[in-house]
Protein backbone atom coordinates (compact mmCIF):
# COMPACT_ATOMS: atom_id res chain seq x y z
CA UNK A 1 0.00 0.00 0.00
CA UNK A 2 2.57 2.44 0.94
CA UNK A 3 4.60 2.10 -2.33
CA UNK A 4 1.18 3.08 -4.14
CA UNK A 5 0.48 5.63 -2.08
CA UNK A 6 4.32 7.61 -2.67
CA UNK A 7 3.50 6.82 -6.19
CA UNK A 8 0.33 8.81 -6.42
CA UNK A 9 2.23 11.70 -4.59
CA UNK A 10 4.78 11.71 -7.10
CA UNK A 11 2.56 12.31 -9.87
CA UNK A 12 0.52 14.27 -8.05
CA UNK A 13 3.77 17.13 -7.12
CA UNK A 14 4.58 16.28 -10.68
CA UNK A 15 0.88 17.52 -12.06
CA UNK A 16 1.42 20.38 -9.81
CA UNK A 17 4.07 22.08 -11.73
CA UNK A 18 2.80 23.59 -14.52
CA UNK A 19 0.87 26.27 -12.39
CA UNK A 20 0.96 29.17 -15.56
CA UNK A 21 -1.21 26.71 -17.55
CA UNK A 22 -3.77 26.25 -14.67
CA UNK A 23 -3.75 29.96 -14.69
CA UNK A 24 -4.83 29.86 -18.64
CA UNK A 25 -6.73 27.14 -17.90
CA UNK A 26 -9.30 28.67 -14.83
CA UNK A 27 -9.88 31.60 -17.45
CA UNK A 28 -10.79 29.79 -20.25
CA UNK A 29 -12.97 27.37 -18.01
CA UNK A 30 -14.64 30.60 -15.93
CA UNK A 31 -15.87 31.73 -19.73
CA UNK A 32 -17.20 28.51 -20.67
CA UNK A 33 -18.94 28.27 -17.58
CA UNK A 34 -20.43 31.45 -17.88
CA UNK A 35 -21.52 31.04 -21.80
CA UNK A 36 -23.00 27.59 -20.55
CA UNK A 37 -25.20 29.40 -18.42
CA UNK A 38 -26.32 32.08 -20.58
CA UNK A 39 -26.82 29.43 -22.97
CA UNK A 40 -29.62 27.55 -20.85
CA UNK A 41 -30.89 31.06 -19.48
CA UNK A 42 -32.14 31.94 -23.17
CA UNK A 43 -33.90 28.63 -23.17
CA UNK A 44 -35.09 29.18 -19.76
CA UNK A 45 -36.67 32.00 -20.90
CA UNK A 46 -38.30 30.86 -24.11
CA UNK A 47 -40.33 28.40 -22.02
CA UNK A 48 -39.44 27.77 -18.45
CA UNK A 49 -42.22 25.43 -17.86
CA UNK A 50 -40.38 22.72 -19.95
CA UNK A 51 -36.83 23.23 -18.23
CA UNK A 52 -36.45 19.81 -16.22
CA UNK A 53 -34.21 21.62 -13.03
CA UNK A 54 -33.96 24.47 -10.67
CA UNK A 55 -32.41 27.28 -13.21
CA UNK A 56 -30.02 28.31 -9.75
CA UNK A 57 -29.45 23.85 -9.65
CA UNK A 58 -28.15 24.25 -13.63
CA UNK A 59 -25.94 26.88 -12.74
CA UNK A 60 -24.42 24.95 -9.65
CA UNK A 61 -24.39 22.20 -12.39
CA UNK A 62 -22.55 23.85 -14.93
CA UNK A 63 -20.09 25.43 -12.15
CA UNK A 64 -19.08 22.15 -10.32
CA UNK A 65 -18.30 20.56 -14.21
CA UNK A 66 -16.17 23.69 -14.94
CA UNK A 67 -14.47 23.12 -11.36
CA UNK A 68 -13.70 19.60 -11.19
CA UNK A 69 -13.65 19.33 -15.29
CA UNK A 70 -10.22 17.49 -14.74
CA UNK A 71 -11.48 14.82 -12.44
CA UNK A 72 -14.29 13.74 -14.91
CA UNK A 73 -12.79 14.15 -18.46
CA UNK A 74 -13.39 11.45 -20.38
CA UNK A 75 -11.09 12.58 -23.33
CA UNK A 76 -7.97 12.90 -20.93
CA UNK A 77 -5.62 10.42 -22.19
CA UNK A 78 -2.16 9.53 -20.71
CA UNK A 79 -0.28 9.22 -23.90
CA UNK A 80 2.70 7.90 -22.14
CA UNK A 81 0.96 4.88 -21.12
CA UNK A 82 -0.50 4.04 -25.15
CA UNK A 83 3.05 4.60 -26.15
CA UNK A 84 4.27 1.86 -23.29
CA UNK A 85 1.68 -0.69 -24.71
CA UNK A 86 2.55 0.10 -28.96
CA UNK A 87 6.46 0.05 -28.78
CA UNK A 88 6.40 -2.80 -26.04
CA UNK A 89 7.98 -0.48 -22.76
CA UNK A 90 5.13 -2.10 -21.04
CA UNK A 91 7.85 -4.96 -20.18
CA UNK A 92 9.81 -2.47 -17.91
CA UNK A 93 6.74 -1.72 -15.67
CA UNK A 94 6.23 -5.47 -15.40
CA UNK A 95 9.85 -5.60 -13.66
CA UNK A 96 8.49 -3.54 -10.93
CA UNK A 97 7.54 -4.95 -7.88
CA UNK A 98 4.24 -3.68 -8.19
CA UNK A 99 0.78 -4.36 -10.10
CA UNK A 100 0.69 -3.00 -13.11
CA UNK A 101 -3.31 -2.20 -12.79
CA UNK A 102 -3.17 -0.69 -9.30
CA UNK A 103 0.13 1.44 -10.44
CA UNK A 104 -1.44 2.89 -13.59
CA UNK A 105 -4.74 3.51 -11.71
CA UNK A 106 -3.17 5.08 -8.97
CA UNK A 107 -1.34 7.29 -11.93
CA UNK A 108 -4.87 8.03 -13.51
CA UNK A 109 -5.70 9.23 -10.03
CA UNK A 110 -3.06 11.67 -9.42
CA UNK A 111 -2.94 13.18 -12.86
CA UNK A 112 -6.33 14.09 -12.64
CA UNK A 113 -6.25 15.22 -8.61
CA UNK A 114 -3.52 17.17 -9.17
CA UNK A 115 -4.67 19.21 -12.32
CA UNK A 116 -8.39 19.40 -10.23
CA UNK A 117 -6.68 20.89 -6.99
CA UNK A 118 -5.11 23.54 -8.92
CA UNK A 119 -7.74 25.01 -10.56
CA UNK A 120 -11.12 24.37 -8.83
CA UNK A 121 -10.51 26.71 -6.08
CA UNK A 122 -10.57 30.27 -8.25
CA UNK A 123 -13.53 28.94 -10.53
CA UNK A 124 -15.60 27.56 -7.27
CA UNK A 125 -14.91 31.15 -5.13
CA UNK A 126 -15.28 33.28 -8.02
CA UNK A 127 -18.92 31.36 -9.00
CA UNK A 128 -19.95 31.91 -5.64
CA UNK A 129 -19.73 35.58 -5.61
CA UNK A 130 -21.57 35.75 -8.35
CA UNK A 131 -25.69 36.74 -8.11
CA UNK A 132 -28.43 34.11 -7.55
CA UNK A 133 -30.08 32.05 -10.28
CA UNK A 134 -26.21 32.44 -12.32
CA UNK A 135 -23.93 31.73 -9.46
CA UNK A 136 -22.78 28.48 -7.00
CA UNK A 137 -25.33 27.81 -4.10
CA UNK A 138 -24.49 25.74 -1.11
CA UNK A 139 -26.44 23.08 -0.33
CA UNK A 140 -29.19 24.04 2.31
CA UNK A 141 -27.89 20.89 4.32
CA UNK A 142 -24.88 19.33 5.69
CA UNK A 143 -25.46 15.81 4.75
CA UNK A 144 -26.51 16.24 1.33
CA UNK A 145 -22.68 17.86 1.26
CA UNK A 146 -21.30 14.60 2.93
CA UNK A 147 -23.51 12.81 0.37
CA UNK A 148 -21.69 14.71 -2.63
CA UNK A 149 -18.66 14.22 -1.13
CA UNK A 150 -18.80 10.58 -1.02
CA UNK A 151 -20.72 10.46 -4.73
CA UNK A 152 -17.46 12.64 -6.11
CA UNK A 153 -14.62 10.06 -4.75
CA UNK A 154 -16.86 7.33 -6.36
CA UNK A 155 -17.70 9.11 -9.61
CA UNK A 156 -14.25 9.87 -10.22
CA UNK A 157 -12.86 6.61 -9.44
CA UNK A 158 -15.43 5.12 -11.82
CA UNK A 159 -13.85 8.20 -14.31
CA UNK A 160 -10.50 6.17 -13.78
CA UNK A 161 -11.55 2.89 -14.25
CA UNK A 162 -13.20 3.67 -17.00
CA UNK A 163 -10.26 4.70 -18.70
CA UNK A 164 -8.22 1.46 -17.36
CA UNK A 165 -10.82 -0.90 -19.59
CA UNK A 166 -9.98 1.06 -22.47
CA UNK A 167 -6.00 0.91 -21.78
CA UNK A 168 -6.16 -2.84 -20.91
CA UNK A 169 -8.48 -3.06 -24.68
CA UNK A 170 -5.44 -1.48 -26.31
CA UNK A 171 -3.48 -4.37 -25.70
CA UNK A 172 -5.02 -5.93 -28.55
CA UNK A 173 -5.86 -3.49 -31.09
CA UNK A 174 -2.41 -1.88 -32.76
CA UNK A 175 -4.52 1.43 -33.43
CA UNK A 176 -5.84 2.84 -29.98
CA UNK A 177 -6.89 5.62 -31.79
CA UNK A 178 -10.06 3.93 -33.04
CA UNK A 179 -11.65 3.05 -29.62
CA UNK A 180 -10.29 5.87 -27.97
CA UNK A 181 -12.01 8.21 -29.91
CA UNK A 182 -15.30 6.00 -30.29
CA UNK A 183 -15.37 5.42 -26.35
CA UNK A 184 -14.86 9.04 -25.59
CA UNK A 185 -17.12 10.55 -27.29
CA UNK A 186 -19.59 8.35 -26.14
CA UNK A 187 -18.58 8.53 -22.77
CA UNK A 188 -18.56 12.43 -22.81
CA UNK A 189 -22.18 12.98 -24.24
CA UNK A 190 -23.80 9.83 -22.00
CA UNK A 191 -22.06 11.28 -19.06
CA UNK A 192 -24.37 14.62 -19.21
CA UNK A 193 -20.95 16.65 -19.95
CA UNK A 194 -22.53 18.41 -23.40
CA UNK A 195 -26.09 18.69 -21.70
CA UNK A 196 -27.06 17.74 -18.07
CA UNK A 197 -28.83 14.49 -18.30
CA UNK A 198 -32.43 15.84 -17.39
CA UNK A 199 -32.60 17.46 -20.53
CA UNK A 200 -32.61 14.41 -22.56
CA UNK A 201 -36.53 12.91 -23.54
CA UNK A 202 -37.54 11.18 -20.81
CA UNK A 203 -37.85 7.78 -22.41
CA UNK A 204 -33.75 7.64 -23.47
CA UNK A 205 -32.96 9.06 -20.16
CA UNK A 206 -34.30 6.15 -18.04
CA UNK A 207 -32.15 4.24 -19.80
CA UNK A 208 -29.02 6.47 -19.25
CA UNK A 209 -29.13 7.28 -15.93
CA UNK A 210 -28.69 2.98 -15.31
CA UNK A 211 -25.11 2.82 -17.94
CA UNK A 212 -21.80 3.40 -15.91
CA UNK A 213 -21.27 6.89 -17.65
CA UNK A 214 -23.91 8.06 -15.44
CA UNK A 215 -22.49 7.45 -12.70
CA UNK A 216 -19.68 9.95 -13.36
CA UNK A 217 -20.08 13.63 -13.23
CA UNK A 218 -23.78 13.18 -13.46
CA UNK A 219 -24.51 11.92 -9.85
CA UNK A 220 -21.98 14.14 -7.81
CA UNK A 221 -23.23 17.21 -9.06
CA UNK A 222 -27.15 16.55 -9.19
CA UNK A 223 -26.79 15.40 -5.80
CA UNK A 224 -25.05 18.69 -4.87
CA UNK A 225 -27.53 21.04 -6.55
CA UNK A 226 -30.05 18.36 -5.01
CA UNK A 227 -31.75 17.85 -8.16
CA UNK A 228 -31.58 13.98 -6.88
CA UNK A 229 -32.85 13.89 -3.49
CA UNK A 230 -34.34 11.26 -0.99
CA UNK A 231 -34.16 7.92 -1.83
CA UNK A 232 -33.29 9.03 -4.98
CA UNK A 233 -29.29 9.43 -3.50
CA UNK A 234 -29.16 6.02 -1.72
CA UNK A 235 -30.04 4.54 -5.30
CA UNK A 236 -27.64 6.37 -7.02
CA UNK A 237 -24.47 6.28 -4.57
CA UNK A 238 -25.31 2.30 -4.53
CA UNK A 239 -25.40 2.16 -8.85
CA UNK A 240 -22.07 4.33 -8.49
CA UNK A 241 -20.40 1.43 -5.82
CA UNK A 242 -21.71 -1.15 -8.51
CA UNK A 243 -20.53 -0.25 -11.39
CA UNK A 244 -17.27 1.12 -9.95
CA UNK A 245 -16.73 -2.53 -8.98
CA UNK A 246 -17.73 -4.07 -12.19
CA UNK A 247 -15.61 -1.85 -14.15
CA UNK A 248 -12.41 -2.48 -11.97
CA UNK A 249 -13.29 -6.38 -12.35
CA UNK A 250 -13.35 -5.79 -16.31
CA UNK A 251 -10.60 -3.87 -16.68
CA UNK A 252 -8.51 -6.02 -14.48
CA UNK A 253 -9.17 -9.34 -16.05
CA UNK A 254 -8.34 -7.74 -19.60
CA UNK A 255 -5.03 -6.88 -18.47
CA UNK A 256 -3.78 -9.75 -16.44
CA UNK A 257 -4.63 -11.89 -19.41
CA UNK A 258 -3.07 -9.76 -21.95
CA UNK A 259 0.11 -9.45 -19.88
CA UNK A 260 -0.41 -13.09 -19.46
CA UNK A 261 -0.38 -13.98 -22.88
CA UNK A 262 2.16 -11.12 -23.49
CA UNK A 263 5.63 -12.61 -24.87
CA UNK A 264 8.55 -10.09 -24.35
CA UNK A 265 11.05 -10.23 -27.11
CA UNK A 266 14.80 -9.47 -26.59
CA UNK A 267 16.54 -6.06 -28.45
CA UNK B 1 -0.55 29.63 -55.88
CA UNK B 2 1.21 26.79 -57.96
CA UNK B 3 3.72 26.00 -55.56
CA UNK B 4 0.49 26.03 -52.28
CA UNK B 5 -0.71 23.27 -54.40
CA UNK B 6 2.13 21.03 -54.84
CA UNK B 7 2.60 21.42 -50.87
CA UNK B 8 -0.97 20.66 -50.86
CA UNK B 9 0.05 16.96 -53.01
CA UNK B 10 2.83 16.77 -51.09
CA UNK B 11 0.24 16.66 -47.58
CA UNK B 12 -2.08 14.65 -49.56
CA UNK B 13 0.63 11.73 -50.46
CA UNK B 14 2.11 11.72 -46.92
CA UNK B 15 -1.46 11.47 -45.02
CA UNK B 16 -2.47 8.74 -47.14
CA UNK B 17 0.78 6.80 -46.17
CA UNK B 18 -0.98 6.25 -42.95
CA UNK B 19 -4.72 5.93 -44.02
CA UNK B 20 -6.08 3.96 -41.44
CA UNK B 21 -4.70 6.86 -38.84
CA UNK B 22 -6.51 9.61 -41.29
CA UNK B 23 -9.64 8.07 -41.60
CA UNK B 24 -9.70 7.39 -37.47
CA UNK B 25 -9.18 10.88 -36.95
CA UNK B 26 -11.35 12.01 -39.72
CA UNK B 27 -14.11 9.79 -37.86
CA UNK B 28 -13.09 11.31 -34.78
CA UNK B 29 -13.36 14.76 -35.46
CA UNK B 30 -16.94 13.71 -36.82
CA UNK B 31 -17.97 12.22 -33.65
CA UNK B 32 -17.04 15.09 -31.61
CA UNK B 33 -19.12 17.79 -32.89
CA UNK B 34 -21.98 14.93 -33.96
CA UNK B 35 -21.90 15.11 -29.89
CA UNK B 36 -22.44 18.91 -30.04
CA UNK B 37 -25.85 18.22 -32.50
CA UNK B 38 -26.69 15.38 -30.13
CA UNK B 39 -26.80 18.25 -27.61
CA UNK B 40 -28.71 20.73 -29.73
CA UNK B 41 -31.43 17.97 -30.74
CA UNK B 42 -32.42 17.08 -27.77
CA UNK B 43 -32.61 20.38 -26.36
CA UNK B 44 -34.83 21.39 -29.31
CA UNK B 45 -36.93 18.45 -28.15
CA UNK B 46 -37.93 19.68 -25.30
CA UNK B 47 -37.93 23.59 -26.18
CA UNK B 48 -39.57 24.56 -29.51
CA UNK B 49 -37.07 27.55 -30.09
CA UNK B 50 -34.80 30.24 -28.33
CA UNK B 51 -35.14 34.01 -28.87
CA UNK B 52 -37.20 33.12 -31.83
CA UNK B 53 -35.15 30.81 -33.52
CA UNK B 54 -36.11 27.64 -34.48
CA UNK B 55 -34.28 24.04 -34.50
CA UNK B 56 -33.62 24.63 -38.08
CA UNK B 57 -32.63 28.03 -38.21
CA UNK B 58 -30.01 27.63 -35.35
CA UNK B 59 -28.60 24.24 -37.18
CA UNK B 60 -28.34 26.34 -40.37
CA UNK B 61 -26.20 29.05 -38.12
CA UNK B 62 -24.16 26.03 -36.62
CA UNK B 63 -23.22 24.83 -39.97
CA UNK B 64 -22.07 28.00 -41.35
CA UNK B 65 -20.03 28.15 -38.16
CA UNK B 66 -18.61 24.85 -38.32
CA UNK B 67 -18.24 25.12 -42.06
CA UNK B 68 -15.82 28.57 -41.56
CA UNK B 69 -14.16 27.19 -38.39
CA UNK B 70 -13.19 23.73 -40.46
CA UNK B 71 -11.88 25.78 -43.40
CA UNK B 72 -9.86 27.80 -41.50
CA UNK B 73 -8.50 25.20 -39.34
CA UNK B 74 -7.79 23.16 -42.40
CA UNK B 75 -5.74 25.85 -44.04
CA UNK B 76 -4.40 27.80 -41.32
CA UNK B 77 -3.90 25.48 -38.52
CA UNK B 78 0.20 25.45 -38.87
CA UNK B 79 -0.05 28.48 -37.19
CA UNK B 80 -1.28 26.30 -34.29
CA UNK B 81 1.98 24.58 -34.09
CA UNK B 82 3.74 27.56 -34.32
CA UNK B 83 5.10 27.35 -30.34
CA UNK B 84 6.86 24.43 -31.49
CA UNK B 85 8.36 26.02 -34.68
CA UNK B 86 9.68 28.99 -32.92
CA UNK B 87 10.82 26.18 -30.29
CA UNK B 88 12.77 23.93 -31.76
CA UNK B 89 14.17 26.84 -34.52
CA UNK B 90 12.05 25.66 -37.58
CA UNK B 91 11.25 29.48 -37.88
CA UNK B 92 14.76 30.35 -38.22
CA UNK B 93 14.48 28.13 -41.39
CA UNK B 94 11.79 29.70 -42.75
CA UNK B 95 12.81 33.41 -42.56
CA UNK B 96 16.02 32.37 -44.49
CA UNK B 97 13.89 31.15 -47.51
CA UNK B 98 12.90 33.70 -50.06
CA UNK B 99 9.11 33.46 -49.75
CA UNK B 100 6.58 34.87 -47.42
CA UNK B 101 6.45 33.93 -44.15
CA UNK B 102 3.29 33.45 -43.40
CA UNK B 103 2.69 31.33 -46.49
CA UNK B 104 5.62 29.35 -45.11
CA UNK B 105 3.70 28.22 -42.28
CA UNK B 106 0.47 28.17 -43.84
CA UNK B 107 1.64 25.34 -46.30
CA UNK B 108 3.79 23.67 -43.29
CA UNK B 109 0.90 22.08 -42.37
CA UNK B 110 -2.43 21.55 -43.99
CA UNK B 111 -4.94 19.40 -41.81
CA UNK B 112 -7.36 17.55 -44.44
CA UNK B 113 -8.47 15.24 -41.49
CA UNK B 114 -10.66 18.46 -40.71
CA UNK B 115 -12.61 16.81 -43.38
CA UNK B 116 -14.49 15.22 -40.56
CA UNK B 117 -16.14 18.60 -39.19
CA UNK B 118 -16.46 19.74 -42.53
CA UNK B 119 -18.80 16.53 -43.42
CA UNK B 120 -20.84 16.86 -40.50
CA UNK B 121 -20.99 21.09 -41.33
CA UNK B 122 -21.87 20.02 -44.85
CA UNK B 123 -24.91 17.01 -43.73
CA UNK B 124 -26.37 19.62 -41.42
CA UNK B 125 -26.41 22.41 -43.74
CA UNK B 126 -28.45 19.98 -46.28
CA UNK B 127 -30.63 18.71 -43.67
CA UNK B 128 -31.59 22.57 -42.67
CA UNK B 129 -31.96 24.00 -45.76
CA UNK B 130 -34.74 23.01 -46.88
CA UNK B 131 -37.04 23.03 -43.40
CA UNK B 132 -35.40 26.19 -42.50
CA UNK B 133 -38.44 28.40 -44.47
CA UNK B 134 -35.90 30.53 -46.10
CA UNK B 135 -36.86 31.80 -49.02
CA UNK B 136 -33.68 30.94 -51.08
CA UNK B 137 -33.61 33.57 -54.19
CA UNK B 138 -29.81 34.79 -55.79
CA UNK B 139 -29.33 37.66 -52.36
CA UNK B 140 -29.54 34.82 -50.06
CA UNK B 141 -27.38 32.44 -51.42
CA UNK B 142 -25.06 35.43 -51.37
CA UNK B 143 -24.92 36.12 -47.72
CA UNK B 144 -24.52 32.24 -46.79
CA UNK B 145 -21.45 32.58 -49.29
CA UNK B 146 -20.35 35.75 -47.75
CA UNK B 147 -20.88 34.58 -43.87
CA UNK B 148 -18.73 31.71 -44.76
CA UNK B 149 -15.95 33.50 -46.00
CA UNK B 150 -15.89 36.45 -43.57
CA UNK B 151 -15.99 33.20 -40.88
CA UNK B 152 -13.14 31.63 -42.34
CA UNK B 153 -11.21 34.87 -42.29
CA UNK B 154 -11.99 35.92 -38.72
CA UNK B 155 -10.94 32.33 -37.14
CA UNK B 156 -7.58 32.34 -39.75
CA UNK B 157 -7.25 36.00 -38.23
CA UNK B 158 -7.46 34.54 -34.68
CA UNK B 159 -5.02 31.58 -35.39
CA UNK B 160 -2.65 34.64 -36.78
CA UNK B 161 -3.01 36.54 -33.55
CA UNK B 162 -2.43 33.32 -31.99
CA UNK B 163 0.97 32.73 -33.54
CA UNK B 164 1.93 36.25 -32.85
CA UNK B 165 1.48 36.10 -29.52
CA UNK B 166 3.80 33.34 -29.39
CA UNK B 167 6.57 35.72 -30.81
CA UNK B 168 6.40 37.17 -27.00
CA UNK B 169 5.24 34.54 -24.76
CA UNK B 170 4.96 31.01 -24.49
CA UNK B 171 3.17 30.40 -21.41
CA UNK B 172 -0.81 31.07 -20.85
CA UNK B 173 -2.00 31.02 -24.26
CA UNK B 174 -4.28 28.09 -23.00
CA UNK B 175 -7.12 30.98 -22.82
CA UNK B 176 -6.98 31.60 -26.53
CA UNK B 177 -8.89 28.45 -26.76
CA UNK B 178 -11.87 30.87 -25.66
CA UNK B 179 -12.48 32.38 -29.24
CA UNK B 180 -11.37 29.36 -31.23
CA UNK B 181 -12.57 26.18 -30.43
CA UNK B 182 -14.95 28.39 -27.82
CA UNK B 183 -16.57 30.49 -30.85
CA UNK B 184 -16.83 26.91 -32.55
CA UNK B 185 -18.57 25.89 -29.94
CA UNK B 186 -20.98 28.57 -28.44
CA UNK B 187 -21.63 29.57 -32.45
CA UNK B 188 -23.95 27.00 -32.75
CA UNK B 189 -26.71 29.38 -31.36
CA UNK B 190 -26.96 32.93 -33.03
CA UNK B 191 -25.11 35.64 -30.27
CA UNK B 192 -27.64 37.48 -29.10
CA UNK B 193 -29.14 34.99 -27.07
CA UNK B 194 -26.09 34.77 -24.62
CA UNK B 195 -27.24 39.01 -24.17
CA UNK B 196 -26.44 42.30 -24.86
CA UNK B 197 -22.72 42.15 -23.42
CA UNK B 198 -21.93 39.07 -25.21
CA UNK B 199 -22.93 40.29 -28.11
CA UNK B 200 -21.37 43.73 -27.79
CA UNK B 201 -17.90 41.73 -27.31
CA UNK B 202 -18.68 39.66 -29.86
CA UNK B 203 -19.16 42.98 -32.33
CA UNK B 204 -16.48 45.29 -31.07
CA UNK B 205 -13.91 43.12 -29.89
CA UNK B 206 -13.95 39.84 -31.66
CA UNK B 207 -16.16 40.00 -34.75
CA UNK B 208 -17.86 37.30 -34.63
CA UNK B 209 -21.13 38.80 -34.45
CA UNK B 210 -20.19 40.41 -37.89
CA UNK B 211 -20.42 37.39 -39.75
CA UNK B 212 -22.40 35.39 -37.81
CA UNK B 213 -25.68 37.03 -36.07
CA UNK B 214 -26.01 39.93 -38.28
CA UNK B 215 -26.43 38.60 -41.84
CA UNK B 216 -28.25 35.95 -40.21
CA UNK B 217 -30.88 38.16 -39.09
CA UNK B 218 -31.64 38.99 -43.17
CA UNK B 219 -30.63 35.25 -43.90
CA UNK B 220 -33.75 33.86 -41.58
CA UNK B 221 -35.76 37.25 -42.83
CA UNK B 222 -36.20 38.94 -39.67
CA UNK B 223 -34.67 42.07 -41.04
CA UNK B 224 -34.93 43.10 -44.37
CA UNK B 225 -31.95 45.46 -44.23
CA UNK B 226 -29.61 44.08 -47.19
CA UNK B 227 -26.64 46.03 -45.37
CA UNK B 228 -26.70 43.08 -42.99
CA UNK B 229 -25.47 40.50 -45.60
CA UNK B 230 -22.21 42.81 -46.40
CA UNK B 231 -21.13 42.79 -43.27
CA UNK B 232 -19.23 39.46 -43.30
CA UNK B 233 -17.03 41.82 -45.11
CA UNK B 234 -16.58 44.08 -42.18
CA UNK B 235 -15.56 41.70 -40.15
CA UNK B 236 -12.42 40.40 -42.33
CA UNK B 237 -11.27 44.27 -40.93
CA UNK B 238 -9.95 41.99 -38.57
CA UNK B 239 -7.66 40.81 -40.29
CA UNK B 240 -5.52 44.19 -40.22
CA UNK B 241 -4.48 44.19 -36.18
CA UNK B 242 -3.98 40.83 -35.65
CA UNK B 243 -1.53 41.19 -39.53
CA UNK B 244 0.24 44.16 -37.84
CA UNK B 245 1.03 42.25 -34.51
CA UNK B 246 2.51 39.49 -36.14
CA UNK B 247 5.09 41.93 -38.38
CA UNK B 248 5.90 43.85 -34.91
CA UNK B 249 6.79 40.06 -33.34
CA UNK B 250 8.66 39.25 -36.56
CA UNK B 251 10.11 42.53 -35.89
CA UNK B 252 10.84 41.63 -32.34
CA UNK B 253 11.57 37.98 -32.59
CA UNK B 254 14.96 36.35 -31.29
CA UNK B 255 15.99 33.16 -32.27
CA UNK B 256 16.16 30.26 -29.71
CA UNK B 257 19.60 29.82 -30.49
CA UNK B 258 19.17 26.17 -31.08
Amino acid sequence: MGKYISFFRMRFLNGFQYRTAAAAGIVTQFVWGTMEILLFHAFYKASPEAFPMELSALSSYVWMQQAFLALFMTWFWEKELFDAIQTGNVAYEMCRPADIYTMWFVRGMANRAAKAVLRCMPILLLAFILPKPYGLVLPSDSKVFAWFLLSMLLGFLVVVAFGMVIYSITFYTVNPMGIRMVSQSLAEFLAGAVIPLPFLPNKIRSIVELLPFASMQNAPFRIYSQDISGAAVYQTVLLQIFWLIVLVAIGKTIMDKALGGLTVQGG
Amino acid sequence: MRLYVKYLGIHVKSIMQYKTSFLLTTIGQFLVSFNVFLGMMFMFQRFSNVEGFTYSECLMCFAIVLLAFSLAECFFRGFDGFAGMIGNGEFDRILVRPKGLIFQVISSKIELSRIGRMLQAIVMFVYAVPRSGINWNFEKIATVFLMIFGGTIVFAALFILYAALCFFTLEGLEFMNVFTDGAREYGKYPVNIYGKNVLKVCTYIVPFALFQYYPFLYLTGKSEAHYLALLPLAGCFFLLPCYLLWRLGVRHYKSTGS
